[in-house]
């Protein structure tokens, strides 16, 4: 096992791939840390008054908004680590490598294990630079516009900790979905169709209605934002509230679970050819 | 050679597994398709044993099943009397390289052997050292989507050395290789067979081949159709000789005199004067000829080849033997 885990980690690490979207992920979330940090603190309402059915939006208060600049990395940037993640797996059978892999290590599921938890520091990384782009971007632009930063303030910095461990999360929830769908492309069109429009539409659709409000809540992006704390959505009045902490990491993480359940029952119980 | 599989350090490569495979009663359907169909041989090790049959024959499934990539219908197949994987480090038990160039583009040559030098259990100066055995030291830091098929299965070579393994299963491993590489590879293999390794080969053409191999398993149609010493293959070869007289009628009445109507050559039957008698050596005929007074231009006896007895083994013959000798190698190819 301890072989194998070396093994993954090096593949992710010797390729170009993991920094470019690194890179991406950091100027993107320092880009969007920067507008919330305008946008939330002029006119709150402009978010949520188009939105029917929704509470009359109430102003963030500065300690709400802080943390939902500093954790925007995992309600809108999560989807760079979950990519890194289901590459890691994908590029396996979409440049046959799968063969070699397999035929070092011959037991699948120690492959599989060994994948997902190599992802971890990998995720880890992610998760501290999207959360520092948002937090650096973020804190920035507040202290510009002459207001609050919450940067001592410990339960903002706790949020933006927690952010940490969602992304991380996320990357090994990537892992999983790449073993359950090998194709490159359709993981990339799923992914990125879900976590950035299918998901947030279904939160404040589902949102609007009680019967699917609490079930809205165990959405994998719900749940990644739960782990925070913090969100986006919830915080805006566009979506309904959040699980506890720690019941949103056990979510998040048993949706990697039964993705990778699943691949190893379908994916890597067949022939490779 | 020790039989002592469990309790041999992994240092000791001799040691580690007595090297013997064993294709026993392998049977693998796909669907409708017995790609694989009641395969027995053995692959002996300190020999290289060419493995060969037309594409399709089921070369590559009967390795897949060897290696434990594809599970069998009925049958086994061990290396060393277990399953793949079960002799551990599998790379220092088995090195296999299989058809499709298995590399990350983006990879660089090194960086493809350090993934799996913890796997194989070897530094990554053990990595640079085989880089530098196949002869890609100087492009070790080039990512391996540039590289030529050549060069692609040079790595996939170095893969299987990482480990040192007493066994070695190439498919198809002078596919895309320049003249130079192939003579390379001869000498490779033939010195890895001499330090008492199994060397399994896999190839379509027998001539790619035959200066490397000492055993040869034929298989055509997931069916065994052969297996024996490359000496005892050539031992199947049929005599046959070309015979041009200035006394076509002669001819014809000389063959038909000796009964042989029946093994003339379809395809030079129209050209007067001129035939190809197969199972006949040019002795015989030279004998009947002078004994008949007939004049004779031309009595050569034709090499028929390895290959040529390869390709009527595998039942695609029809091609080839028609052809013109000049045509033959072509046709091979």
């Amino acid at each position: 096992m301890n072989a194998a885990l070396r093994t993954e980690y090096r593949k992710l690490v010797t390729t170009r791939l993991w920094w470019i979207l690194l890179l991406s992920m950091a100027a993107y979330m320092a880009f969007l840390a920067g507008i919330m940090a305008f946008a939330l603190t002029q006119d709150p309402a402009s978010l949520t008054g188009g939105v029917p059915g929704a509470d009359p939006a109430a102003p963030m208060t500065p300690e709400a908004v802080a943390r939902t600049i500093y954790t925007l990395a995992t309600s809108l940037g999560y989807v760079f680590p979950v990519i890194v993640g289901a590459m890691a797996m994908t590029s396996e059978f979409r440049h046959q490598t799968i063969t070699p892999t397999l035929l070092a290590e011959p037991s699948r599921t120690v492959f599989l294990t060994a994948k997902m938890l190599s992802s971890v520091p990998v995720g880890l990384l992610f998760g501290v630079v999207g959360t520092a782009a948002t937090v650096g971007a973020g804190a920035g632009v507040l202290a510009l516009l002459g207001k609050p930063a919450y940067l001592t303030d410990p339960i903002v910095l706790r949020s933006a900790a927690l952010s940490v461990l969602a992304l991380t999360v996320w990357t090994v929830v990537g892992v999983g979905f790449g073993a359950l769908v090998t194709s490159q492309v359709a993981v990339i069109v799923i992914m990125l169709a879900f976590t950035q429009f299918v998901e947030p539409i279904l939160r404040i659709v589902m949102g609007l209605f009680d019967w699917s409000e609490g079930i809205s809540k165990y959405l994998p992006g719900a749940a990644g934002e739960a782990i925070t704390g913090s969100s986006l959505y919830a915080g805006s009045g566009m979506a309904a509230g959040l699980l506890p902490s720690w019941l949103g990491f056990v979510t998040l993480l048993g949706y990697a679970i039964v993705f990778a359940l699943i691949g190893r029952l379908t994916t890597l119980r067949h022939d490779i050819t | 050679m020790s039989k002592d599989v469990a309790m041999s350090s992994p240092a000791d490569r001799n040691a580690s597994t007595d090297g013997v495979i064993v294709i026993d009663h392998l049977v693998k359907t796909f669907g409708s398709v017995r790609a694989v169909d009641d395969l027995s041989f053995t692959v002996r090790p300190g020999r290289v044993t060419g493995f060969l049959g037309p594409n399709g024959a089921g070369k590559t499934t009967t390795l897949r099943i060897l290696l434990g990539l594809v599970a069998p219908t009925a049958g086994t197949a061990t290396i060393g009397g277990t399953t793949y994987g079960q002799v551990t480090p599998p790379m220092r038990a088995v090195g296999a390289a299989l058809e499709a160039a298995s590399f990350h583009p983006g990879r660089s040559a090194l960086d493809h052997l350090r993934v799996y030098a913890p796997q194989a259990g070897v530094s990554d100066a053990r990595c640079r050292e085989v880089l530098a055995f196949v002869g890609l030291d100087t492009v070790a830091g080039r990512r391996a989507g540039g590289f030529s098929l050549g060069m692609r299965q040079r790595l996939a070579l170095a893969t299987t050395l990482l480990g040192d393994p007493p066994v070695l299963l190439l498919d198809e491993p002078a596919n895309g290789l320049d003249p130079e590489g192939i003579a390379w590879l001869r000498l490779l293999l033939r010195h890895l067979a001499a330090e008492g390794r199994t060397v399994l080969v896999s190839s379509h053409v027998l001539s790619e081949v035959e200066q490397t191999v000492d055993d040869v398993v034929i298989i055509a149609r997931g069916r065994l159709v052969h297996s024996s010493s490359l000496a005892e293959l050539a031992s199947l070869a049929e005599p046959s000789v070309r015979v041009r007289s200035p006394n076509a009628a002669g001819l014809v009445a000389l063959i038909t005199a000796a009964g042989w109507a029946d093994r003339v050559e379809p395809a030079v039957v129209g050209q007067p004067g001129v035939a190809v008698i197969h199972r006949v050596t040019a002795p015989e005929i030279g004998a009947r000829a002078f004994a008949a007074g007939l004049e004779l231009h031309e009595l050569v006896p034709r090499d028929v080849g390895l290959e040529g007895i390869f390709l009527r083994l595998v039942g695609e013959d029809a091609g080839v033997e028609v052809a013109e000798p000049h045509l033959e190698a072509g046709a091979a190819r």
